[in-house]
């Protein structure tokens, strides 16, 4: 891929890494702060796949598959996340 | 496969396989659990042994070597660290034996604490061995979600809302991690730790990958400022969760940091990262201590002195990388063996310490320092075991932690740098005057009329936390091997 190929990709993965930050340090909301997370999330993983489509040799696999076993792991963070929020919630607890 | 290959892939997949098989057989737990427990202590020990005479065991996994495969590797560091692991993780599997132990009835300990104890066990040992720097990602993040589960345990809303907050940092913590994980890749074509060394650092982008994933990494060992998670987790989870959390994890993402700054990145530190790194471990320190001083409940006081204790831990940064160390390899050897030797003597103490206040909170129903007269006469060998951990903490010889405070000392005037010395010393002074008020408080004769009427706890409960706290002394005392194992900078 040619610069102008891999940079939009680049330019909106770090703009999802920067909306996810600010979303994750201003939102007071639980629920909110859990899809920031999962937009950070997203703004790596596009990130991981833009890079490594970048070398002239075409696409490298490895960063597939970490990217795959990524969103794995992101998902059942966020599976625990929304698990804790409801059980907080359930105690009564409300949104700090 | 050979025998110390064999045990080291054991360490991985008994404790995980321990976990399902827990869950799948919830009525054979608790003889599934002590068996685990007990095959991971002797194959831990004997892997250690081995790792002592014949040196490092290295496996890359399915024979696929890096770049492209993922290797794990037993040196000395990581089976030190195993072999504490082991013995934390067995000492909390024994304490939570006992019927009317916390956390809970007996049918959850079952079904949730065990599992994710092992679970957490597992994690560990991967970040310990594994040299790949994704692999270590994975573990991270493993080891988060079991330890945050760990923390919400009781589900009370007190603890729900300290496992969230634990959680938003983890998770953020490992996400910029990941940050520079991905960049790293991108520069280098590689996540191999031992491919990477000396190679990280000359690409443009390696900086911002090394302060994504120190700050990071931070998050997640609580350096000061971000410890506000800790003392709330760690005090509100059941002791022998606590135990574990205070004892062992904050040090797997500590290890992490030191394997990349000391061992991939060497030269890549300048002089400005390393003094903020080792200013933010000075200010632990003191706030810490500080903050453990004006705790009215033991647990927050045990909690808050481990933001203090992974204080000295971020001191090697300075001491190794900075100025110090370009005064000469013995300076940088002195300050890698020093903050081993804290990270693991700290680890059996206060696995011992969080054990004590369980026992205290169990014969006495509540942890009020105010109110503790009278524990020293009803858990006289509790006590002890508090006192002798204490002696660790507070840096005393012979112990694990005089041990680490020699060392830093030494490497920190030989470096000419002699303030971080004095933190470690000033450190020594307040943990002893923080340790003072609940020994003190416990060795008081209650007054006749308030005598709180105390449980009995049984002796072999008591004896698990006095092991832990002689395990720590015993470092001190026979130093050479540990020392032998850690064998100065990677």
């Amino acid at each position: 891929m040619t610069a102008t190929e891999w940079l939009p990709f680049t330019v909106c993965a770090a703009a999802l890494i920067g909306l996810g930050l600010y979303g994750l340090v201003t939102q007071p909301l639980l629920l909110r702060r859990v899809i920031a997370f999962n937009v950070i999330g997203s703004g790596i993983f596009l990130l991981f796949g833009a890079l490594s489509g970048s070398e002239s040799a075409g696409t490298d696999p490895v960063p597939q598959a970490m990217i795959i076993t990524g969103i794995v792991v992101a998902l059942s963070a966020t599976a625990l996340a929304l698990a804790l929020v409801v059980a907080h919630a359930r105690e009564g607890g409300r949104d700090p | 496969m050979s025998l110390p290959i064999t045990a080291l892939v054991l360490c991985l997949t008994l404790p995980l396989l321990g976990a399902i098989a827990t869950v799948a057989a919830p009525r054979h737990a608790t003889p599934l659990v002590t068996s685990v427990a007990g095959l991971m202590v002797a194959v831990t020990t004997g892997l250690t042994s081995h790792v002592a005479v014949h040196g490092p065991v290295v496996v890359a996994l399915g024979e696929w070597a890096p770049p492209l495969g993922i290797q794990i590797m037993a040196d000395g560091p990581a089976v030190l660290f195993l072999l504490v692991n082991a013995l934390v993780m067995a000492a909390v599997v024994l304490f939570s034996l006992a019927p009317i132990g916390q956390p809970g009835p007996r049918s959850r300990l079952a079904q949730t604490f065990w599992p994710l104890l092992l679970l957490l066990w597992g994690a560990l040992n991967a970040i310990f061995v594994s040299r790949d720097l994704f692999n270590l990602y994975v573990g991270l993040e493993l080891a988060s979600l079991a330890a945050v589960a760990l923390v919400a345990i009781e589900r009370k809303r007190d603890t729900l809302n300290a496992a969230l907050r634990y959680l938003l940092f983890a998770l953020t913590g490992s996400l910029l991690y990941l940050l520079g994980v991905v960049l790293i890749y991108a520069g280098h074509g590689t996540l191999d730790i031992t491919l990477l060394a000396g190679e990280l650092g000359m690409h443009p982008t390696d900086a911002l990958a090394i302060g994504a994933m120190t700050a990071g990494l931070a998050a997640k060992t609580a350096l000061f400022p971000f410890h506000v998670w800790l003392p709330p987790a760690h005090a509100g989870a059941p002791a022998p969760a606590s135990a574990v959390l205070s004892a062992l994890v904050p040090k797997a993402s500590l290890y992490i940091a030191l394997r990349l700054w000391l061992e991939a990145a060497p030269g890549a530190g300048d002089a400005i990262a390393v003094n903020v790194l080792g200013w933010l471990g000075a200010l632990a320190v003191v706030h810490g201590s500080i903050m453990a001083l004006r705790q009215e409940r033991l647990k927050l006081v045990i909690a808050y002195s481990t933001v203090a204790q992974i204080g000295y831990l971020f001191l090697v940064f300075p001491l190794a990388l900075g100025a110090a160390g370009a005064v000469g390899s013995g300076v940088a050897d002195s300050a890698w063996n020093g903050t081993l030797f804290q990270a693991l003597s700290h680890a059996l103490a206060k696995a011992a310490l969080f054990l004590c206040a369980g026992l205290i909170l169990e014969a006495a129903g509540h942890d009020r320092i105010a109110r503790l007269a009278g524990v020293a006469q009803a858990l006289p060998v509790t006590l002890f075991a508090f006192g002798l951990a204490a002696i660790t903490l507070m840096g005393l010889p012979p112990s694990g932690g005089f041990m680490a405070k020699y060392l830093l000392v030494t490497a920190s005037l030989e470096g000419g740098v002699p303030g971080w010395g004095l933190i470690v010393l000033a450190g020594g002074l307040l943990a002893a005057a923080y340790l003072y008020r609940p020994m003190a408080s416990a060795f008081r004769h209650p007054d006749q009329e308030s005598a709180a009427p105390f449980t009995t706890v049984a002796a072999w409960r008591q004896a698990i936390p006095l092991g832990l706290a002689i395990a720590s002394l015993a470092l001190g005392i026979l130093p050479a091997v540990p020392h032998e194992l850690m064998g100065g900078m990677p």
